[in-house]
């Protein structure tokens, strides 16, 4: 016991001393009284915290005494008194260390202003003055002021962070809400975030391919004096303009459709979704058709893309910019994405930019950082889970070239990201599959209370304070089965234990014959759940002919269906 | 959506060949696949046969557009060529006007051509001629109507109109949510 208190107060002297040091380094100028009391006074704070540890620790005070007494060269009985023998016991030791372990610092700078003599003078007049007072109270009111000294010091760590998030709140004009939320996502550099949020990004454009050339548009546009760059090595159709003597929207090359005024983000997804010649592709989500007609130009206007949007007004948007930008491959629909399957399916690939908060474009929409609240969030979250069901459904896993599914989001919550995609793993036949962009943030496997699916590192995210892009996330999905897995709460409670049973040996089958290229994921519950609701499929006729009825799909856009479902699946797990 | 019928067929034919005459023909003598004329909603589009087929699952009141829309019948069954048909007629265009880039923005902003901003203009184009619009470095602006023939247009002063604005670029953005 001794020996290991001894220790104890050891590492607590030595950091004492450390700190002693530092300070003293910044008040060589002025070595007055003061200053050395106040160190003395940060000594004696340190040692009141290691006496009440040892107080806890089952021991009384005197008997501590004691001990130090037995322990102890020099003379100082007292109590609070140990300062000062603790120093004198530490100072022959130390000095032996000190060679060993390279500590010059600590020992030049005492001796070179020789401070530690005279600090040590300062603290045992200091220490009898305290001790004087505290003599007059009783044991159990000196411990009661040590408490409150260091519950007025130990303010919580929650503390700190709500008042530094009310701070910000004010100083950037955020609500309390998003931004508790982006110090979630953000613990380390929020603040980077929030300043990036209040500059603009660059205004970027697209090379129309299908009408002319990058180099070609940007001496045309040059000579109209705008001030123009490649945008960077990961693409080579996009040009950022640094400033312009004519409205870009509105050149006579603009008008002729050989570029498109586009985010530098909005790329991403089209090239996450890399389009190949004469496939079926759908655009869920299409308006104003930025995406849609990259796409278009990436297929060389072969194929045909189905380009969806739910709101009227923004569909004539798309018609505007396809026909300018000369694309004929293209059907614009609209409809309402989640009954999309129900209208047609078969799709090579489906790009799905779901409706979002908007949370990485604040930049754009200063709206956002008031108006947007956990309601909003749910809302979009579970709009998005309905959409990127639509799309998996939509896509053909049999397609020979594809069966791709992107999806994209300009928000960076997690909620509207990775625990959508989670959703879509747990209820579809689809696994994760690497975006193909080399750069960008990895998604979030774990966050908070969530753990996600351990491939969620494949998802992709973009800040707009590390890739001064709009903060936008894609996940890209490959479809490996057509078959829809049976909700499970269609079927009866009882035969639920039976099933479980069953379909824990079908998985261990299933994994032997490698069904799935994941090996990694089927460790994980997630799969294990998707594989079970997988092979319920292959038992339960009834339910298989549920899910080939339209009636069937529709059922699942019904919103009460997930929380049921959720319910259903803690319980298995 | 459905065939043009035989009426409509000699109305948009006709309309079609006073810009491009008899280059209709290599309109749908395509070697790149079969393409059509598809009526939907008075709009008439021109559309490559696999893609029309794959746009009948979509109902008719949710089809907005497919491949490119070239124009509309109007109330009184005349056919009124759109903006978007340029990129089909100006490559086969028998009768072509260039205009100064001065001249340009006035032009994609919806005024007539006038004779100080003509740079070119075809050989022995006859009066009321449809005429492709182009700016000098061949980029197709619109099309219009010659209101002069090339030799009157030699002895025009500054100000006279050379050609009547019909549709020009601008109208992408004048006139977005008209186009289809």
């Amino acid at each position: 016991m001794k020996k290991e208190e001894q220790k104890a107060k050891q590492t607590a002297k030595v950091k004492d001393k450390g700190q002693n040091d530092l300070k003293m380094k910044n008040q060589i100028a002025s070595k007055n009284q003061k200053g050395k009391s106040k160190n003395v006074q940060g000594v004696k704070r340190k040692k009141q915290e290691v006496e009440e540890e040892e107080e806890n620790s089952d021991e009384s005070e005197d008997e501590s005494d004691m001990e130090e007494d037995d322990s102890d060269v020099s003379d100082s009985g007292e109590v609070t008194g140990y300062t000062d023998h603790n120093k004198d016991w530490l100072k022959p030791a130390k000095s032996g260390e000190a060679d060993s372990d390279n500590d010059d610092s600590e020992d030049d700078i005492p001796d070179d202003f020789s401070d530690d003599e005279l600090s040590d003078d300062d603290s045992d007049e200091d220490d009898e003055n305290s001790d004087e007072d505290d003599e007059d109270l009783l044991p159990v009111e000196k411990k009661a002021k040590k408490l409150e000294k260091k519950q007025a010091r130990d303010k919580s760590r929650q503390e700190y962070i709500g008042q530094l998030r009310k701070d910000l709140c004010t100083y950037y004009s955020y609500n309390d809400f998003l931004m508790e939320k982006l110090m979630q996502i953000f613990p380390l550099e929020i603040h980077e975030f929030l300043e990036a949020n209040e500059v603009q990004r660059p205004v970027t454009i697209r090379t129309n391919t299908l009408k002319t050339r990058r180099r070609d548009l940007a001496q045309a546009l040059i000579n109209r004096g705008v001030n123009l760059d490649p945008i960077g090595k990961w693409s080579k159709v996009g040009l950022v303009v640094y400033d312009s003597q004519v409205p870009l929207g509105a050149t006579p090359e603009y008008l002729a459709g050989h570029y498109m005024l586009q985010g530098g983000s909005s790329f991403l997804p089209v090239m996450a979704l890399a389009p190949q010649e004469n496939e079926r592709i759908l655009d869920m989500a299409s308006a104003p058709g930025g995406k849609t007609t990259y796409i278009a130009a990436l297929m060389k206007n072969t194929g045909t893309i189905f380009a969806n949007d739910a709101n009227k007004d923004r569909a004539k948007a798309i018609v505007g910019n396809i026909h300018r930008m000369g694309i004929t491959n293209t059907v614009i629909s609209n409809y309402d994405g989640r009954i999309y399957p129900t209208i047609m399916k078969g799709f090579d690939r489906v790009l799905l930019d779901a409706p979002c908060s908007g949370t990485g474009v604040i930049a754009k929409d200063v709206e956002v950082k008031i108006n947007k609240d956990e309601k909003d969030i749910q809302r979009c979250s579970h709009l998005q889970r309905e959409l990127i069901l639509a799309a998996i459904d939509s896509c053909d896993a049999k397609s020979s070239t594809g069966a791709y599914i992107v999806y994209s989001t300009c928000s960076i919550l997690v909620e509207e990201n990775e625990a959508v995609i989670n959703y879509a793993l747990k209820k579809r036949n689809v696994k994760l599959v690497p975006t193909g962009l080399d750069f960008g943030r990895e998604g979030f496997v774990k966050f908070e209370k969530h753990r996600f699916h351990q491939n969620m590192k494949l998802t992709k995210r973009f800040y707009p304070h590390t890739h001064n892009l709009d903060g936008f996330f894609v996940a890209k999905l490959k479809k490996f089965s057509n078959k829809v897995p049976v909700d499970p709460d269609k079927q009866g409670t009882t035969e639920n234990v039976t099933e479980q049973q069953e379909t824990v040996v079908v998985n261990q089958s299933s994994e032997d014959k490698g069904q799935s290229s994941e090996e990694i994921s089927q460790k994980s519950p997630e799969t294990k759940t998707m594989k079970k609701k997988q092979t319920n499929v292959k038992k339960d006729k009834q339910g298989k002919s549920k899910w080939m009825s339209t009636k069937g799909n529709k059922k699942q856009f019904k919103p009460g269906q997930f929380k049921k479902f959720k319910n259903t699946s803690k319980g298995k797990k | 959506m459905r065939p043009l019928t035989e009426e409509e067929t000699k109305i948009f034919f006709e309309k079609l060949s006073k810009y491009i005459g008899e280059n209709i023909k290599l309109l749908l003598d395509r070697p790149d696949g079969t393409y059509c004329f598809r009526l939907h909603k008075d709009r008439v589009f021109y559309v490559r046969e696999e893609i029309m087929k794959l746009a009948g699952n979509i109902a008719r009141k949710n089809l907005i557009s497919m491949g490119t829309c070239f124009g509309k019948f109007t109330g009184s069954q005349k056919f009124k060529l759109h903006i978007t048909a340029l990129d089909f007629i100006a490559p086969y265009a028998k009768y072509k006007v260039w205009v100064k880039p001065s001249a340009e923005q006035q032009f994609v902003y919806g005024h007539n051509v006038m004779k100080s901003g003509l740079g070119r203009i075809t050989e022995n184009t006859p009066q009321y001629q449809g005429v492709i619009v182009y700016s000098m470095n061949d980029l197709p602006l619109g099309f219009g109507v010659a209101a002069k023939t090339t030799q009157e247009c030699r002895r025009a002063d500054p100000m006279a109109i050379v050609s009547f604005h019909q549709s020009d670029i601008g109208e992408y953005i004048r006139s977005e949510e008209k186009l289809v």
